[in-house]
């Protein structure tokens, strides 16, 4: 029992990490239609770029420079690269967006190096505990989770109540309806490289004390909050919590069943069942016409 | 004996239904319109002929054999070939190659055969060719064979898709908007075109704007207005239907006012 | 093949030739061995251009199959099936040349393993039948969605061999024995066939060069074409799509196994580092690189690209200078460098024509 729960709270952790790089998916694709394939490097570069700014600025400070600075990041690459592309087939884009997870893992690697590092814990240190129902929790567990909730939060009400938010979801809902409208269509996909950089940016801050920062960590991540997206269907960003949830629970709870060594096979397996079953998601509508061919 | 039948065919597009209650039927040999305004589901029933999409409810009948439910390479396989309203022409290959795209299920050779070049494989791509070739003749195309299908003008891909369905020998042929963006002379050929592929023992079925054309060429009419059926008869008679031609003059009436 | 084709294809042998008779008056005969090992993983990157740049299917799950190839010649033709040593089916085996019985290669034991011909064919096998089975559900996928599906594939085969002991986990299997063709050519990475084993890997490379050639100039590859340019067109003339795009999956993924069989002999032994996501997108690179629907290209570029990064040149940068191909590429001449090198050249020759010239290729 407390074995299970332990389980549990570990799979809702890094769920809830998942969860954020889904909602990143989720955020570029309805708004420009590419799936970044380097969104889990937003992750990786913002654990770096905190580490680096916490060694003269204080934690929080730290943390705020490094979603700025990844989201920035995220904007320009959309300026810079996207938004010159002469074909937008999107064979073309999925080899652009791997291009850039690999340069920026490279540059990561000569900027920093190939060691693996970590924030500090933000509150308390590794020893420290929280009791929940008899089982172990450390502190960071709650800011991971804490974090992601407020997130999602925030995210759902810049969606619903701000003008700039619903300016969003016209420009996914219908671009060419949303530029006949007045909007600024290349300013919202700007600001959706930007926001889905700093969301991946403030996660990647969060779990860095618990399961490290590291150069190559970007593409697992990627993949695993690819399985979170298609598991509550493309395009839905609240779904994409409970996707997250999930593929963290599998995660952690194949452990129990399988070797380690294969603790990522579930999730990549969940990817190809769901692809090959319910490729729309579990909340998704009954038509295919989106995602299969004729 | 009719060749095509069609049956109760009804089609939603979500909510929006875009077909409802349309039966008719193609004899063999006969050239058949289908006409009716923009957004009168035209084209969609094209679509639920060919395969393309499937009907929310009804059938649609090949010489007694079930369309519906097959994929649209299987209704070709049975005999029907289109072309399509907006030309889709294979850009990026030549002229003779999308024509003998047509032969294709005319030939067996796999990924094996053509890989090793087996003889027998070599005969076929010759008499593939031959024909392709022999189809381009017919529509005076016999000159472009080798220039790329996206460098000819618009009148010219119409042919070559013409002549790409005639590729694939059909008994039933459909056309969907075979006039539209051709000028004054290139209606004409086309309707000769269209009569000569008829006298060749091919069933037509068209979806035209131009009622000159239609006139011309159809020896039945059925009128769809918004997805339901108004008439459904010899030209003559569809031509003087009260409903259909309260349906044209009104369309008329607001193209003069406009 | 037309007469022309043929004259090019001796042109390019006599390069061939040329090259390794001047690496050999230079002393440098060693390159020969990278250049054998980047000949067979170009192999790779024709079989993946012909899925890429012809049927228009990104697969990010080359390297898997590539692995698969290379792990089911290495296991068979290391494992000892000692085992099975007196079993009925296993001595009708060993009596058409099956299992073979030889030294082993760190002590005097005598090794029951699969001859190197069963094992390469149990391994297309094996290719064909995951390919298959991948294949046909993903291929019914749409442009990312099947980039997806294939990149987890890749991931799930790469983890399955770091964590099978059986498969030697992270250290791969080493040991593999050579292969003997029969006429004296052996597949070996040994110095004293080193040049044999050049003018084999390239042997095999032009076989699969005219194979696919043919292939492309044919029924088969004018309906791959046909559904590139309109999947909608091509169905609608009786086409069936599906089936010809999981066809050219498996012949693409074949050929990745053929590589990668042959490459582990050479290299007597395979890691499974071969199967990770950053070997499949330097494939899809190198594909780019060649000109997308472009065999020849894909060739020369790769073999010419891989050389240069075994022999270190893009030292640290090595994944890095692929990752800026598959930028550059894509944002700067998404139909390959070379139509675009082309009107350079012209325009540099011609300029009276230049403007004309460049504004058609753009369109």
């Amino acid at each position: 029992m407390l074995q299970t729960l332990q389980y549990f709270l570990s799979g809702i952790t890094i769920g809830s990490v998942y969860a954020v790089v889904a909602i990143g998916f989720n955020l570029i694709y309805s708004a420009t239609g590419v799936l970044n394939f380097a969104q889990g490097e937003f992750v990786m570069l913002g654990g770096m770029v905190a580490i680096t700014l916490s060694q003269f600025l204080p934690l929080p400070l730290a943390v705020a420079g490094a979603v700025v600075v990844v989201a920035l990041g995220g904007c320009a690459l959309e300026f810079l690269v996207f938004r010159r592309l002469r074909s937008h087939s999107v064979m073309h884009m999925v080899i652009v967006t791997m291009g850039l997870s690999i340069v920026i893992q490279e540059a990561t690697l000569h900027v920093w190096d190939e060691k693996v590092r970590s924030l500090p814990y933000f509150s308390g240190n590794e020893i420290s505990s929280v009791k929940l129902f008899g089982a172990a929790l450390s502190p960071q567990v709650c800011w991971v989770l804490g974090t992601v909730a407020v997130v999602v939060v925030l995210l759902q009400l810049f969606y619903k109540r701000t003008l700039c938010g619903r300016a969003m979801r016209a420009c996914s809902s219908n671009a060419e309806a949303a530029m006949l409208a007045g909007i600024n269509i290349g300013g919202m996909r700007t600001l959706a490289f930007g926001l889905s950089a700093g969301l991946g940016a403030l996660a990647g801050c969060v779990i860095s004390p618990m399961s490290m920062t590291h150069y190559e960590m970007g593409p697992g991540l990627a993949i695993k909050g690819f399985a979170a997206a298609i598991l509550g269907g493309l395009g839905n960003p609240m779904a994409a919590v409970f996707g997250g949830l999930a593929v963290g629970l599998l995660e952690a709870f194949s452990v129990s069943l399988l070797p380690a060594a294969f603790k990522d096979v579930t999730a990549f397996a969940v990817i190809l069942v769901m692809l090959f079953l319910r490729p729309h998601g579990l909340f998704g509508e009954g038509s295919t016409g989106a995602v299969r061919e004729v | 004996m009719a060749l095509l039948e069609a049956e109760e065919i009804r089609h939603c597009f979500g909510g929006l239904v875009a077909l409802d209650r349309v039966s008719f039927e193609v004899n063999a040999g006969q050239i058949k319109a289908i006409i009716g305004p923009n957004g009168a589901g035209k084209t969609t029933l094209f679509n639920i002929v060919c395969g393309l999409i499937q009907p929310t409810s009804g059938q649609v009948r090949l010489d007694g054999k079930m369309l519906t439910g097959l994929k649209p390479f299987q209704v070709a396989a049975l005999g029907v070939s289109r072309t399509f309203q907006n030309v889709s022409l294979f850009q990026h290959m030549t002229v003779i190659e999308n024509v003998m795209i047509g032969r294709h299920i005319h030939a067996q050779h796999g990924f094996a055969g053509c890989a090793l070049r087996l003889p027998g494989q070599r005969r076929e791509e010759r008499s593939m060719t031959d024909a392709a070739f022999a189809g381009l003749k017919e529509l005076g195309l016999a000159d472009k064979a080798s220039s790329l299908a996206g460098s000819l003008s618009f009148g010219q891909r119409r042919l070559v898709e013409l002549a790409r369905a005639l590729a694939t020998e059909p008994r039933l042929l459909l056309l969907d908007e075979p006039a539209s963006g051709l000028n004054t002379k290139e209606t004409d050929d086309l309707a000769a075109n269209i009569q000569h592929i008829r006298d060749r023992g091919v069933t037509l079925l068209l979806v035209e704007h131009d009622m000159s054309l239609v006139m011309d060429v159809a020896d039945e009419i059925l009128a769809l207005h918004f997805g339901v059926p108004i008439a459904d008869g010899p030209a003559a008679q569809v031509q003087n239907d009260p409903k259909v031609i309260a349906v044209y003059l009104g369309e008329k009436r607001d193209v003069a006012s406009g | 093949m037309k007469p022309g084709a043929w004259l090019q294809l001796s042109l390019f042998v006599a390069v061939l030739v040329g090259l390794q008779l001047c690496l050999g008056a230079i002393g440098k005969t060693y390159y020969l061995t990278q250049l054998t090992m980047a000949v067979y993983y170009a192999i790779v990157v024709m079989g993946l251009s012909l899925v890429m740049g012809y049927a228009g299917q990104v697969s990010l799950g080359h390297g898997a199959f590539f692995a698969m190839g290379g792990y089911v010649s290495a296991f068979l033709t290391t494992h000892d099936f000692a085992a099975l040593k007196g079993v009925a089916w296993a001595r009708l085996l060993e009596q058409c040349g099956v299992f073979v019985t030889r030294k082993s290669l760190y002590d005097t034991s005598d090794l029951l393993t699969v001859a190197p011909w069963a094992a390469f064919l149990a391994a297309m096998l094996v290719v064909v039948v995951v390919a298959v089975v991948i294949g046909y559900p993903a291929l019914r996928l749409k442009g990312h969605y099947l980039a997806m599906a294939t990149l987890g594939f890749g991931l799930i085969v790469y983890c399955l061999l770091l964590g099978t002991p059986l498969l030697g986990a992270a250290d791969g299997i080493t040991g593999v024995p050579p292969w003997r063709l029969g006429f004296g050519l052996t597949v070996s990475g040994k110095s004293a066939v080193r040049v044999q084993n050049y003018y084999l890997a390239w042997a095999v490379a032009l076989g699969v060069l005219v194979l696919l050639g043919n292939l492309l100039n044919s029924r088969a590859g004018r309906a791959l074409r046909a559904i590139h340019d309109s999947e909608t067109a091509a169905n609608a003339m009786g086409l069936n799509t599906a089936r010809i795009k999981l066809q050219a999956f498996v012949a693409s993924a074949v050929l990745a196994a053929v590589a990668g069989s042959l490459l582990t002999h050479y290299n007597e032994g395979i890691g499974p580092s071969e199967s990770s996501a950053l070997k499949s997108v330097r494939y899809v690179a190198l594909v780019a690189a060649g000109g997308m629907a472009n065999v020849r290209g894909a060739l020369v570029v790769s073999t010419v690209l891989v050389f240069l990064s075994l022999r270190g040149w893009f030292g640290t940068y090595d994944n890095a200078v692929f990752g800026i191909i598959l930028i550059a590429i894509v944002s700067l001449a998404p139909e390959g460098p070379f139509r675009p090198m082309g009107h350079w050249l012209r325009r540099v020759f011609r300029p009276a024509s230049a403007g004309r010239e460049a504004g058609h290729g753009a369109a």
